[in-house]
């Protein structure tokens, strides 16, 4: 009787650890969203996804991709074969992103991506589109990076170069 | 065998008890939500000797017996720029108690640092990144990234993005209280 006692006090013990443990690590594991998606101008059917892009890093017509962010970030990872243009919320980034474009066919496929800050704080990817919009390409996207390319590109395995 | 079976069955209880306890025990705030697998909670926080933009010489080792505050930011992040002046307030409140903030600064050059460093007053030493640096610690690829690292050196919390302030505070008091 005594033993019974034991064990199913035992029980409701462990069964109250476990579950608050679960909790409490559930509730540490809640990521946190940007909260300022809506913030940007970049239409939603300009937007690629990261799966989407590595599909198409892997097809026969590779869009050029333009980093438009943190020359350091960039340094320490960035995906295969982009390159690096510059901080497009500055002027000096802006002209830099001029002169790259300068002799390319306006329906060129280009996607542009930063992911230094969150998604609604980055400060460089929507003058970018803005640019490329106003030169008058056709074929621009943004690379939707929600929180940055740490957690939403090399955190999810995708493909990364290093160097500058 | 029955007999066995009746002594070795609360043993096993105690066991599930004590291994339950165990991790639960583990999974305290400052012990895990902060610090992803690739941050690597409790190992030893990279050294660095680098000059920092008032030309004084840091080296992280030196500061060993305080509990430091290392923030990765830059000029052209927003969010950083929100918690940059709560760190410079926390400089100045436990500054006196063995408490340091270093801030590494990933902009690509030094001119517009220097700028914000008088702008905003800060009072805590800011020295540039790198690649290097950022990779040392496990990347730094998205701003701010800050770390709390111990009296003894180790990194105890790693916080990705705009970040609770108030929960910050509290593990610095918790790790300022830890001698």
């Amino acid at each position: 009787m005594k033993f019974r006692f034991l064990q199913i006090t035992s029980a409701a013990i462990l069964l109250a650890i476990l579950a608050l443990s679960g909790t409490v690590m559930q509730a540490q594991q809640v990521p946190t969203k940007s909260s300022a998606v809506a913030d940007t101008t970049i239409p939603s059917a300009a937007l690629v996804q990261p799966a989407e892009l590595v599909r198409m890093l892997h097809g026969s017509e590779k869009p050029l991709i333009l980093q438009v962010g943190s020359h350091v970030l960039y340094a320490e990872a960035h995906i295969p074969g982009s390159e690096y243009v510059g901080a497009t919320g500055t002027s000096a980034g802006l002209q830099s992103l001029r002169e790259r474009v300068s002799s390319l066919r306006k329906d060129q496929f280009i996607v542009l991506y930063c992911g230094c800050c969150p998604w609604g704080h980055c400060p460089n990817i929507r003058p970018a589109y803005e640019q490329l919009h106003a030169l008058g390409f056709t074929q621009v996207k943004a690379l939707y990076l929600a929180d940055n390319f740490g957690t939403d590109w090399a955190g999810k395995g995708y493909p990364v170069a290093k160097g500058r | 065998m029955q007999r066995n079976a009746r002594i070795e069955m609360p043993r096993m209880l105690l066991l599930f008890l004590l291994v339950s306890i165990a991790l639960f025990a583990g999974s305290s705030p400052l012990a895990a939500q902060t610090v992803p697998s690739r941050a690597k909670a409790h190992r030893a926080a990279p050294n660095f000797s680098r000059m920092d933009l008032r030309h004084k010489k840091i080296e992280l080792t030196s500061y060993r017996g305080k509990v430091v505050l290392l923030n990765f930011w830059a000029t052209w992040c927003g969010p950083c720029l929100v918690e940059v002046p709560t760190f410079n307030e926390w400089q100045n409140k436990y500054g006196s108690n063995q408490f340091q903030v270093i801030g590494i600064s990933m902009d690509d050059a030094a001119p517009p640092v220097i700028s914000t460093i008088n702008k905003l007053k800060l009072n805590y030493p800011v020295l540039m990144g790198d690649e290097h640096l950022g990779a040392a610690y496990g990347g730094i690829l998205g701003l701010p990234v800050t770390f709390l690292i111990d009296r003894q050196g180790k990194i105890r919390a790693r916080y990705q993005g705009a970040s609770d302030l108030t929960r910050i505070k509290g593990d610095i008091e918790t790790l300022l209280h830890t001698r």
